[in-house]
């Protein structure tokens, strides 16, 4: 299509001759659709176009073709539109989207789906507006989101649909609770603090600067003046941006503990204090500016890790999102009369479901007809589409792409993989790995012993100097906050995790992150592991004239209608090369298939199977296939064509992978229940010297365990369904997931994309992530042992313990949020398309 | 001790100090009002509006 990329649309000015489509610019093809358009006659490129073209003509709508810059989108057909909208206009449908706004009035947000430029917004609006009924329409071109009211006395919210529709757009429901959700009401009152904080520590640094530099220059009630200018515009900072702080200590202070907050509300509340004290008896310093700076930077260091929380968050609701509210369903399969638009919550095992290109899986369930490609990628992370038919597995929340598809529901809701893998991330969200626990404890004693080394300070620097002793308090506990200590793990974590699952790595135990950085033995299984775990095509030896592309197409021909597994890798295998089409097919159980290809009598099949059409020798070439495995022969009438050979083939990234973890240090062995000649075969294959082959399942335990003994922490990655109790014996377990079987596999992580690739990802990103902690940490204990001791002995203003700490904590949490560059970056028009397509198609 | 010559100059300030204490109430007020009443929310959208005119005869380019 790349003709439809280079090609640039016309202006109206221009004589219409060129050959592209007036309205969606895509060329035309012989028979073309007229317009009258603005007095000239225009030509479209389908009865869709010509539809929507003379809508917008019998609406006086044609500006829209003048103030456009870029053609429209082609509208897809679909007659059976009006009454799938009818369904919006039920109550149950209506109510995570519309809202009564007045007596009679509703309304509705609305995600609008095919706006290229400003002038889409202006047509829609217009059309909109211009219905009985509606009472008012804006449009948010930056969003694409559209909110209409109208009297429903008058009109239904179906004909509003409709009339987009008619247009050639498409308008979905927007779900304002799903989207809207409470975090981002968080997000933004954390915004706002940290504004009032900031403004507040500018104008306030304003007052404090000529202070400094005139140096007891100025009069005393120019002072006096500052003090209580400074007051003012401190009071918003202490009293309403600094409240997530006091909330914290209150908290920590009710359940009889002392957390990070406690130190921080005692620094601001003390300083406060003492500086107002000081502004109405006319005494001493005053330090508003170091107050405002403190929260205002503290407040930074906050909202920095919420952002790091959120993403890990979102990523997750990302995958919630998925499944769509509305399908298809069939009637009556197999004869079935029609389809209705049904609630996917009311689908049920052995329902029957048609997805149309671009729909959304609603549940989990197996292909009953049709071809297609399903995109999986917000499931496992993997990119490339995946082939299906007829029997294959389809996993909800995947996106069928290509051709429509029928499907029998197998497994709903709770029981769906989506389901269990939204449980799997929660519960690792609720454990908290060694690590964190460590640093929480050791920042609790941190605090209590801040507290009482500040009491003891205080009360010495009274007996010194009883001017100067508010101040250093005051300095000590604010250059001594221990955020940095408390904040170092958990966003790194945050960070870390979300990365992983950019990747397709789902962590389900807080603790593997952990583990798996330190790992220093990777055990793998062999089948399904470190081999593909099924048939496939391994190599080609043609036996005549005839080459090997020739030799696959014929196969793929022959094979083209198998169901066996032998005859779905060859097909699978072809997949590039076109397949012959082949007549007259006939199976013969066991044995093999035979056919016609470009009048040519074939067989595929045993060696003695094909021998038996052309009564040749079996070829000699058959003694050299080892035992590992199969030998399928094609032959014609003469003789011999190609012999295939199929087994498990190892996985393409496995030798890559192998290779750069023992590049890192770290030990590799396989271990496996099959023959030991086959894993010692696949062993020398990927350069892994460490094999047991042969291993029953105490035995496999029994290996684990002595490794363990000589002090190896084991990674055990697996297909995490067979080898379950060797995947608990290890330090940390991988599962291959795949598919369907996603929700019964019990291991620390799970490898989506069923890819060993994500398997060096994901230690990666646990080294980087152990890096940061640990540099986290060591500067967070660095700084703590050089600020201390500067701060008792009074050597440290209350300004400079504020930049001190603040700096200090923004620095470990800007480190930690660097993982969450470690993955690919997000495919920004997926994660768009998602959002739009979980509300069953075009609406 | 102030010097004479910058006292003169200095009585400005009991002018100038509360009048900046003022601005920057009512500017933290007006940006409140702009971010809840939606100003940020389209920038895109208005500045193309504007150029579309409701009522152009058909056909008149």
């Amino acid at each position: 299509m790349s003709a439809v990329a280079d090609h640039s649309f016309p202006p109206a000015a221009v004589d219409p001759v060129e050959a592209a489509c007036f309205h969606c610019g895509l060329p035309l093809a012989r028979t073309s659709y007229r317009v009258e358009i603005g007095g000239v006659a225009r030509d479209t490129c389908c009865r869709g176009c010509q539809a929507v073209a003379q809508t917008i003509v019998d609406n006086g709508l044609e500006s829209y073709y003048r103030h456009r810059a870029a053609p429209a989108g082609r509208p897809a057909p679909e007659p059976d539109l009006p009454d799938r909208l009818k369904l919006y206009d039920l109550p149950e449908v209506q109510h995570s989207f519309v809202r009564a706004a007045a007596p009679h009035e509703r309304e509705a947000a609305l995600l609008l789906d095919g706006i290229v430029c400003a002038a889409c917004v202006w047509l829609i609006e217009q059309r909109i507006a211009a219905l009985e009924g509606v009472r008012a329409v804006d449009i948010n071109y930056a969003t694409r989101r559209a909110r209409v009211r109208w009297d429903e006395r008058r009109t239904r919210l179906s004909a509003i649909l409709h009339a987009v529709a008619a247009l050639g757009y498409g308008a979905q429901p927007y779900d304002v609770a799903r989207s809207d959700s409470a975090r981002r009401a968080e997000r933004r009152t954390l915004l706002w603090r940290l504004f009032v904080a900031g403004f507040g520590m500018m104008q306030v640094m304003m007052y404090a600067v000529p202070a400094y530099i005139a140096d007891g220059d100025m009069t005393a009630d120019v002072e006096q003046l500052m003090r209580l200018a400074s007051l003012l515009l401190t009071a918003p900072v202490m009293l309403w941006s600094a409240l997530p702080f006091y909330a914290g200590a209150w908290r920590d202070l009710k359940a009889a503990r002392v957390g990070m907050d406690v130190p921080i509300t005692l620094g601001i509340l003390a300083a406060s204090l003492v500086s107002i004290h000081a502004t109405f008896t006319a005494g001493g310093e005053t330090y508003f500016d170091s107050v405002a700076m403190f929260v205002f930077l503290l407040l930074g260091a906050r909202y920095l890790e919420l952002t790091a929380r959120t993403r890990a968050a979102e990523s997750q609701e990302r995958l919630a999102r998925l499944v769509p509210a509305v399908a298809e369903r069939l009637d009556r399969h197999p004869a079935p009369t029609g389809c209705e638009q049904v609630p996917v919550a009311l689908l049920r095992p052995g329902d029957h479901v048609v997805l149309r290109p671009g729909a959304i899986v609603p549940a989990d369930g197996t292909v009953v007809e049709g071809e297609s490609a399903a995109d999986e990628s917000q499931l496992t992370g993997e990119a490339r589409p995946v082939a299906k038919r007829p029997g294959d597995a389809l996993v909800g929340g995947a996106a069928n792409l290509h051709g429509p598809l029928t499907m029998r529901v197998e497994r709903v809701g709770e029981e769906t993989v989506l389901s269990g893998i939204v449980r799997l991330v929660d519960r690792a969200q609720t454990e908290k790995p060694a690590i964190a626990l460590l640093a929480d404890a050791a920042a609790r004693w941190f605090v209590a012993a801040l507290l009482v080394l500040a009491a003891a300070t205080g009360m010495a620097w009274y007996a010194i100097d009883p001017a100067r002793a508010p101040w250093i308090v005051v300095a000590l506990l604010v250059v001594t906050c221990p955020c940095a200590l408390s904040l170092a793990t958990p966003t790194a974590l945050a960070a870390a995790t979300d990365a992983l699952q950019r990747c397709g790595v789902l962590v389900t135990r807080g603790h593997a992150l952990e583990t798996l950085a330190n790992a220093t033995h990777f055990v793998f299984d062999k089948t399904g592991t470190l081999t593909r775990g099924g048939m496939a095509l391994i190599g080609v030896m043609p036996l005549s004239a005839e080459g090997r592309e020739r030799c696959l197409e014929l196969a793929a021909g022959l094979e083209s209608c198998s169901e066996h597994p032998i005859g779905r890798a060859i097909v699978a295998a072809a997949a590039e090369s076109a397949a012959r089409t082949a007549s007259g097919l006939r199976a013969v159980t066991g044995r093999g298939v035979e056919g016609r290809i470009e009048g040519r009598r074939l067989r595929i099949g045993t060696p003695a199977f094909v021998a038996g059409l052309n009564g040749a020798p079996l070829p000699q070439e058959l003694l050299f296939a080892s035992d590992e495995v199969t030998a399928v022969a094609l032959g014609d009438e003469s003789g011999f064509i190609a012999l295939f050979t199929l087994g498990d083939a190892l996985r393409g990234e496995a030798r890559a992978a192998v290779q750069e973890l023992q590049g890192l240090g770290k030990t590799t062995c396989v271990l496996s229940g099959d023959r030991r000649a086959s894993v010692e075969h696949v062993a020398r294959e990927l350069g892994i010297r460490i094999a047991r082959g042969a291993a029953a399942p105490h035995e496999k335990l029994e290996f684990v365990r002595a490794l363990q003994r000589r002090g190896g922490v084991v990674a055990m990655i697996g297909d995490g369904v067979n080898d379950a109790p060797v995947l608990a014996q290890a330090q940390v377990s991988i599962a291959l997931g795949s598919g369907t079987r996603l929700a019964q596999v019990s291991a620390d992580m799970v490898l989506m994309s069923g890819r060993l690739d994500a398997l060096l990802a994901a230690v990666r990103i646990a080294r980087e992530a152990r890096r940061v902690i640990r540099q986290n940490l060591a500067w967070a204990t660095a700084y703590n042992a050089i600020a201390v001791p500067l701060a008792v002995l009074g050597h440290v203003t209350p300004l400079v313990a504020a930049i001190g700490m603040s700096v200090s904590s923004l620095t470990v949490v800007a480190n930690a949020l660097r993982l969450a560059r470690l993955a690919p970056a997000a495919r920004p028009d997926r994660h768009a398309a998602a959002g739009g397509i979980a509300w069953s198609g075009r609406g | 001790m102030v010097r004479p010559r910058l006292r003169r100059s200095v009585e400005i300030l009991y002018l100038l100090v509360p009048l900046s204490v003022v601005l920057v109430f009512i500017i933290g007020a007006v940006f409140w009002w702009a971010l809840r009443s939606g100003q940020f929310e389209d920038l895109e959208g208005p500045r193309h509006r504007i150029l579309m005119d409701d009522d152009q005869a058909p056909g008149a380019d």
